[in-house]
């Protein structure tokens, strides 16, 4: 990261512009189809903060920032928190903590296996802003070497 | 398995340049070549999710150890007692690897596990759960309980590189 | 055998990056190297020869498949790995602003 604020050269950019909204796409997909192929929550989420820190490093910090809150992450990272608890603490009225308790529909299905693909999504939200804001924090500190 | 044992001699191979590797950037990238091994080990046994997921956490450990890396390493200097220390590092490691060998034969043999529990699992999944990805079923419904502590501990992280990297009246 | 062998050589070589090297940015890389290989111990452990991947498939009965149950507890700690690995480079970082060196033996000795 020789110059964070400018960004990279002219050829990073324009692949960036063309295959980022392609990560993101790709990520949901992975997300929302977890109970029928491999993949899960924790995969797709990390996709996704990985598109969002891709036009980070492309366009440099000041740029980046005019379009991504560092407020909006926090907030998506506890409604992620938010779901899955309450998810489960729905199901202690019809048997125990995180109990599966809607209809388990067929196999193969998008809308199937209970409550596994809403957790899926959660778990995604929460992970994939955990990491973004991980990265951020670590992007705003300057390096400066003290003498002593 | 040739081809397994292939893969982890090349892991092995990238362990070692990343411990004596003089330059810190090549050290990251040799790791990034063990994770990459990695991945392709666990698709050859069969695993598809953690390939998934082991490929993209270790592009993003990568970003992560370049941004808190300095380029050039410290010189190596033979102070004092380095042959008496590297030499009992090298029986400690060695009396380990005996131990383990003695404890690797009683497992149960390569290829052969036990699956007590997994029999469940893989008989009832599909009609308990309604899922036909097993491992999700594991995760999230059976053991959903560990989920929820993983997600303790990644905002748990997130509170600490915070509240480690604040500073009160720098200039951001 | 010889896979379980060669998983145990690789955790020793990152346990000797641990033990043996002066500069904290190594000690980061043994802890990682440590870590791949004890998930990869987890996942040897639970397979089967001539074992297919435990997904349901919508046109064939499958009879054979590799243990699930260790593959779940590994992807858990896939995840966490990385999140110990960031919060210790997040602490290194600070380290070297506050006294200029990743040398740890001479981090013990400046105070204050």
């Amino acid at each position: 990261m020789e110059d964070p604020k400018k960004g990279m050269s002219l050829i990073v950019k324009t692949i960036t512009r063309l295959t980022v909204g392609l990560i993101l796409l790709f990520g949901i997909y992975i997300v929302s189809h977890g109970h029928i192929s491999p993949g899960g929550g924790f995969a797709g989420g990390v996709i996704i903060a990985l598109s969002f820190i891709h036009i980070m490093l492309a366009f440099g910090k000041e740029t980046a920032f005019k379009k991504l809150n560092q407020n909006i992450a926090s907030c998506f990272e506890s409604i992620g928190a938010i779901i899955f608890i309450t998810l489960g603490i729905i199901g202690i009225g019809s048997g125990y903590f995180l109990y599966n308790f809607m209809q388990k529909g067929e196999p193969f299905k998008l809308f199937s296996a209970g409550l596994i693909p809403l957790y899926n999504i959660a778990i995604s939200f929460k992970v994939g802003s955990g990491l973004f804001i991980i990265f951020i924090i670590m992007v705003l500190l300057k390096i400066s070497k003290k003498e002593g | 398995m040739l081809d397994l044992q292939i893969i982890l001699v090349f892991m092995i191979i990238g362990a070692l340049i990343a411990v004596k590797a003089k330059d810190l950037l090549s050290s990251v990238i040799a790791v990034g070549t063990v994770g990459l091994g990695l991945s392709l080990a666990f698709l050859i046994l069969k695993a598809p999710d953690l390939a998934i997921a082991q490929l993209v956490v270790e592009i993003l450990c990568i970003i992560i150890l370049i941004r808190a890396t300095i380029r050039k390493d410290l010189p190596f200097s033979t102070s004092g007692r380095w042959f008496f220390n590297t030499f009992i590092t090298f029986v400690f490691i060695f009396i380990f690897l005996i131990f383990g060998y003695f404890c690797l034969r009683d497992l149960p043999s390569f290829g052969n596990p036990v699956m007590k529990i997994a029999h469940t699992f893989l008989s009832q999944g599909l009609k308990q759960t309604g899922t036909t990805n097993l491992v999700s079923a594991v995760v999230l419904d059976y053991r959903a309980y560990d989920t929820l502590g993983e997600a303790t501990i990644l905002f748990t992280a997130v509170m600490g590189v915070i509240a480690v990297m604040r500073s009160i009246g720098r200039k951001k | 055998m010889s896979a379980y062998f060669l998983c145990l050589i690789l955790f020793s070589i990152g346990l000797y990056c641990i033990l043996r090297k002066r500069n904290l940015i190594k000690i980061i890389i043994g802890i990682a190297i440590s870590e791949y290989a004890i998930n990869l111990f987890f996942v040897l452990v639970g397979y089967r020869m001539h074992g297919r991947a435990p997904i349901h498939s919508p046109d064939q009965t499958i009879v054979n498949m590799v243990d699930p149950l260790p593959q779940a507890l590994v992807l858990t700690s896939i995840v966490i790995g990385l999140a110990v690995t960031a919060l210790i480079a997040a602490i290194a970082m600070r380290i070297y602003e506050k006294y200029g060196t990743f040398d740890i033996t001479r981090i013990r000795r400046l105070k204050g």
